[in-house]
């Protein structure tokens, strides 16, 4: 099985969202970066695939050379060849999608599944997997917190309010992949020196027309806070229950 | 004419769907067009009659016994097939998981661009221009859409739903579509019923939610009895999903669960954005946190400052006491 792992770089915000001045992305000056976490269990199950039938993993990425950075990650987890598109700026969906289609049909590898996070962490444009999968003809199921092949086919469960729905499709297909589905790995300190001389293929991809035209990004205000502290260690005990009272809990 | 995606599964129309028919309607009145509604599945044409209550004046029947079970592309089929028969100027679904997806298909296949989760839609000559949802919400994007008809999806959890001044039952038209085998190939096969143990997350009156500073898998034990006394459930934060201390179906936040409880506790978690985004609907949070500034403190309601160690046994013997 060969299998292709589509990630994308984001900044690690904490608590509070500071943007660039032109408004166009998150001031990421004292950031780390990272794969969003959907992304990063696609990883995960990626190399698990590989470990149980055999084959190889490929992660591939669109965004700024410094995305490097999450494709030696991948390689540290266990991810065989790298891919990076390298773009200057964040692109929208539809070229996105146009671009990671032309850099699989560039490859002499046949993909047997590719797979996406559901969403991506900052976007959340939740289109480009689809958008590839049709593109190269592929039939797609998205949100999948399972997933499992077997000769030729592949059987994959999402998780709705009302249950799990399971889907059973034909391979090559593409999986878009939720957080849940496997507890990712940390990278080992060989796994990392071993990423860090992993050659890596770079391509320079065509945007065309964008569809959806970013204009800036806003952060929302936010609510009043206006916190009563009940107290400090076990002393403030009985206003907590006070309080479960007044809530009606106790 | 603005034609919408009603999303429904097992006989039931999705409760957001209300939420996003009463945001397009205000849409729809401003560009003195009609408000339609596509309705596809094995028999659902029950569901279409209460949509004259949302101003739904029309509504693109499709039925078929090979709908019966929900299949994301053939769904798209159907709506790119009612859009070229009826040239709506925008096609709009909820943003939900499902209707994203279903969206996400019929961009694919007209190869037009998409704006998913839109808080507010500005219709304007060429390009509309639309406020979306990023991280979750926790960022806002301010875009131009553009492409013909305009393909979005709205983020309909904080719309108040509004039935229609004049809601009379609306026009049905029925509609058979040309379903191929490949529109039908990605379809539910089975369903298998979620487990139900104890109270589950998004109906409990109270979460008692641990991060990392509850140290341990072990360290959950006293949640899960403080849980336990309050009729609660557990949550958790993503670092203690990554130790694998806590299973992800406890995750609350952006990646995990949205909860909405009388109560959050916040037991030693710091309150990142990402994790803000799951609990901030609670009508009241109370952080325990040994760090008086951590971001949980300061956006509570009420803290408790202290090791969770000590201050979640003492709030247990105190329960004790009251209750004898
Ligand atoms: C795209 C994306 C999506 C994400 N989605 C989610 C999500 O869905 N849910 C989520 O939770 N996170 C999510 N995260 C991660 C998030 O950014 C934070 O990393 C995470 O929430 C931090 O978890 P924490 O508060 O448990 O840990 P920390 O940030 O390490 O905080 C631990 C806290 O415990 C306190 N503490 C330590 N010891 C004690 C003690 N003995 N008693 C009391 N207090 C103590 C500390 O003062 C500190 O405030 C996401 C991140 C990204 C980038
Ligand atoms: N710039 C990118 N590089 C690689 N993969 C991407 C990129 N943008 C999106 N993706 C993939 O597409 C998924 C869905 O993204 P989105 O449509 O933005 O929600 C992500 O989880 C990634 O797997």
């Amino acid at each position: 099985m060969d299998i292709l792992v589509c990630i994308k770089r984001v900044p690690v915000t904490g608590a509070k969202v500071v943007l660039t001045a032109d408004e166009q992305a998150i001031d990421a000056s004292y950031l780390s970066f990272a794969p969003g976490p959907h992304e990063e269990c696609a990883i995960e199950e990626a190399v698990q695939i590989v470990k149980k039938h055999g084959g190889s993993s490929t992660a591939l990425t669109l965004g700024p050379d410094a995305a490097v950075e999450q494709l030696r990650y991948a390689a540290s987890m266990g991810v065989d060849d790298l891919i990076l598109l390298e773009t200057d700026e964040e692109w929208p969906p539809m070229p996105t999608a146009r671009a990671i289609t032309a850099a699989i049909q560039a490859q002499e590898k046949k993909f047997d599944a590719l797979l996406f996070g559901n969403e991506s962490a900052d976007a959340g444009g939740y289109q480009v997997g689809i958008r590839v999968a049709h593109a190269l003809g592929m039939p797609v199921v998205t949100g999948i917190k399972k997933l499992e092949f077997e000769a030729g086919t592949a059987v994959a469960h999402r998780q709705t309010p009302a249950g799990w729905e399971i889907y059973e499709v034909p391979l090559p297909a593409v999986f878009t992949i939720k957080e849940g589905i496997n507890v990712p790995r940390y990278p080992s300190i060989p796994g990392k020196l071993k990423a860090k001389k992993k050659v890596i293929q770079r391509i320079a991809p065509e945007e065309g027309d964008v569809g959806l035209e970013k204009v800036r990004l806003v952060v929302p205000e936010a609510e009043a806070s206006d916190v009563t502290i009940l107290g400090h260690g076990a002393a403030a005990a009985p206003q907590m229950v006070e309080l479960l009272g007044e809530l009606g809990l106790v | 004419m603005i034609l919408t995606l009603i999303e429904h599964d097992q006989g039931v129309i999705d409760p957001q769907t209300f939420g996003m028919l009463t945001a397009v309607r205000g849409l729809a009145a401003e560009q003195g067009g009609a408000l339609h509604a596509i309705l596809i599945g094995a028999d659902v044409a029950g569901l279409a009659a209460g949509l004259g209550d949302y101003g739904v004046t029309a509504v693109h029947l499709i039925e078929q016994e090979s709908l019966d079970a929900y299949a994301p592309n053939a769904w798209a089929a159907c709506v790119v097939e009612v859009m070229a028969a009826e040239k709506p100027t925008a096609v709009v679904g909820v943003g939900t998981e499902r209707s994203n997806e279903v969206m996400a298909h019929v961009a694919a296949r007209t190869d037009l661009p998409l704006a998913a989760n839109c808080l507010a839609v500005q219709p304007e000559d060429d390009a509309w221009f639309v406020t979306r949802m990023r991280w979750g919400g926790t960022l806002h994007e301010e875009a131009r859409l553009h492409g013909e008809p305009k393909l979005l999806t709205i983020a309909a959890l904080g719309i108040e739903v509004e039935t229609a001044p004049s809601g009379s039952a609306p026009e049905i038209i029925a509609v058979i579509p040309d379903l191929t085998d490949a529109d039908l190939l990605v379809r539910v096969i089975s369903r298998v019923e979620p487990e139900r143990k104890g109270i589950s997350l998004t109906d409990a009156p109270v979460v008692v939610s641990g991060g990392r500073g509850v140290g341990s898998a072990e360290g959950f034990a006293v949640l899960e009895q403080l849980a336990a006394l309050l009729n609660g459930a557990v949550g958790c934060s993503r670092v203690v999903t990554n130790n694998g201390w806590r299973p992800h179906a406890e995750q609350i936040g952006q990646t995990g669960t949205r909860v909405a409880p009388e109560l959050y506790i916040a037991c030693g978690i710091s309150g990142a954005i990402q994790h803000w985004v799951g609990c901030k609907g609670a009508k009241q949070i109370l952080a325990i946190n040994t760090d008086a500034e951590a971001p949980m403190v300061t956006k509570a309601d009420y803290a408790v400052i202290g090791d969770l160690h000590e201050v979640i046994p003492a709030l247990m013997a105190e329960i004790e006491k009251l209750k004898g």
